[in-house]
């Protein structure tokens, strides 16, 4: 099924640029580097009232 | 130059070319879904193997365009984390159950169902290859319900208490966040927008048989229901962009005034059905708004508030405030002006502020009695905490143009198409639309402007209510992590190569399918 084949193709090329390399190098949580939500939240409290 | 050097700016570039490029394969998916279910159940009915080729023909497009769309959503949900970190923690759940249901619930149901319906002719029963073609069209719109809550809920916050101790918006009542009027106008409006443009598109295709002098019996009857469906649809966005102007008037009256270039209201406002900004009016000097204009009496009061005589505010009424209103919960009001909510605002912050320093410390009852009264402060002026990040009244207003133009465009092409289906209507009950070469072109160059009508709309929703990513609550300015702009640029344009070889890629497996045609096509 020659259409079937191309689709199939194109998601993966899609969901590996977009997990393996967008979602790894590019798209980092930036709260991410707080371990905990309390931590997070006393960032975001300092950004909104600074 | 389209990048700019700013942060917010380029975050917002991106997230705006990552929607509008996802909202290129949505509405197709949304409106031949239902179409296809349609085709089928008639096939279901009669047996007439006529009906199960037409079906089969249709939902290999829908294949193609629900490949290439598929996953591009997701890149949306990687930009709150990464350019919108403040807004995505200030939301908290609010944002994330409605995207977790349309993620577990909606999509799965979506995708399963439509593994039956791709690859299940002849291996499962008739009955149950019809169901499962409905539950697909179900399952694609219930994906934009859930969708549509979360972004409801961003233009008409409700339903949530903003916790100071973690800075999140908490639920409170999730019905009335899932049922506010605002999801409902935009859901009903979205997903009619989506029937329209497969009504549009699968005209357009079956005209371009015609125009080769093929495949007649199966082109003539697509168009039948294609037109029907069409009208249907055209039918519905107009109740649907009644009842959006109506919440629209009452929760974000400044996107209604920035459509209208209204800038003074008054009582019996007129409608401006055409018109030319003067690009030299400022928020701040008494240029006329407009070069040329030409105005329906009346027409804007009722549409905002059903009644021909209501007064409808203009941008600077808005800023002056000292009107009276009444608001989402119906209750009467006067309006305040830019400086007292920016006032209310700066209270609300001080008092988080407050807040965030006094919660870790020690227990006593200086603590409780500090808590206390942020907390109080808080609740009292939390409804304008997002003003608190405004500098001065101009940057509370959209940009005027762009939400302008891009109404009309809209509201124009809507009329535009009342025609254009009223007409493939007529000429295919009359049989003689094969002999009307003028409209089987003007078929197939309505395709690009159907996406355009379509894109326009969330031009207007998303740009119209700038500054804002949540009403009132939360600017753009406020709402961006501290990311390098370097960053952003760089994911921008891997996007730009990204999803226009994906489009590029659509169209040519798209157009080689439609050459084939519905003869063309082996299937199980």
């Amino acid at each position: 099924m020659e259409v079937g084949r191309s689709l199939w193709i194109l998601i993966i090329i899609k969901l590996i640029v977009i997990f393996l390399i967008l979602r790894l190098f590019f798209f980092k949580p930036e709260l991410g580097k707080y371990k905990t939500d309390r931590d997070k939240a006393d960032h975001v409290i300092e950004n909104l009232t600074k | 130059m389209l990048l700019t050097s700013s942060l917010v700016d380029a975050s917002r570039l991106q997230f705006a070319l990552t929607a509008m490029y996802h909202w290129l394969f949505v509405p197709l998916t949304l409106g031949l879904g239902v179409l296809i279910a349609i085709f089928e159940t008639k096939y279901y009915l009669s047996k007439d193997e006529f009906w199960k080729k037409t079906t089969q023909f249709w939902s290999r497009i829908f294949a193609i365009n629900f490949a290439c769309g598929v996953a591009t959503g997701i890149i949306l949900e990687f930009e709150f984390g990464t350019n919108w970190s403040n807004y995505s923690w200030f939301v908290g759940d609010i944002f994330g159950a409605p995207l977790a249901i349309e993620g577990i619930f909606a999509f799965f149901m979506e995708t399963t169902f439509f593994a039956v319906m791709y690859f299940g002719w002849n291996r499962v029963s008739k009955g149950f290859h019809l169901a499962s073609t409905w539950l697909t069209a179900i399952g694609a719109n219930l994906s934009a319900f859930w969708i549509l809550t979360a972004n409801g809920w961003m233009q008409d916050p409700r339903g949530v208490a903003f916790n100071p101790m973690t800075a999140r918006n908490e639920m409170t009542d999730f019905w009335d966040i899932v049922f506010s009027p605002t999801t409902i106008s935009k859901f009903g409006h979205s997903v009619f927008s989506g029937f329209l443009v497969a009504a549009v598109v699968v005209i357009a295709i079956c005209c371009w048989y015609l125009l080769k002098k093929r495949d007649r019996e199966f082109s003539l009857k697509s168009i039948k229901y294609a037109s029907v469906f069409g009208l249907f649809a055209i039918a519905m966005l107009m109740v649907t962009g009644h009842t959006s102007a109506q919440t629209v008037s009452k929760t974000q009256p400044m996107k209604l005034a920035a459509m209208e270039g209204l800038y003074r209201g008054q009582n019996g406002t007129p409608f401006v059905a055409f018109g030319i900004l003067n690009s030299k009016k400022e928020v701040d000097n008494d240029e006329d708004p407009f070069l040329f204009k030409i105005e329906v009496p009346k027409v804007l009061s009722f549409l905002a508030f059903s009644d021909f005589n209501s007064f409808v505010p203009g941008i600077n009424d808005i800023i002056d405030g000292g009107y009276t209103y009444k608001d989402k919960n119906g209750e009467e009001k006067l309006a305040l002006p830019f400086n007292e909510k920016v006032r209310k605002g700066e209270i609300a912050k001080r008092a988080l502020a407050v807040y965030g320093q006094f919660k870790d410390k020690p227990a006593g009852a200086q603590k409780d009695t500090v808590l206390m009264q942020a907390q109080s402060y808080l609740d009292e002026n939390f409804d304008y905490f997002g003003y608190s990040f405004l500098k001065s009244p101009k940057e509370s207003v959209p940009n005027v143009p762009v939400t302008f133009y891009s109404f009309h465009i809209m509201v124009m092409l809507g009329g535009y198409f009342i025609l254009f289906l009223l007409i493939a209507f007529w000429l295919n009950r009359k049989k003689i639309i094969e002999k009307k070469r003028w409209f089987l072109f003007i078929a197939i160059i309505s395709v690009p402007l159907v996406y355009i009508c379509a894109e326009a709309g969330w031009v207007v929703a998303e740009v119209g209510r700038q500054p804002w990513t949540i009403q009132d609550l939360l600017p753009v300015n406020a709402s961006v992590s501290g990311v390098s702009s370097g960053n952003v640029y760089t994911t921008f344009i891997i996007f730009v190569v990204l999803f226009t070889t994906l489009l590029i890629a659509e169209l040519m497996i798209l157009f080689r399918q439609i050459g084939k045609g519905p003869d063309g096509i082996k299937w199980n």
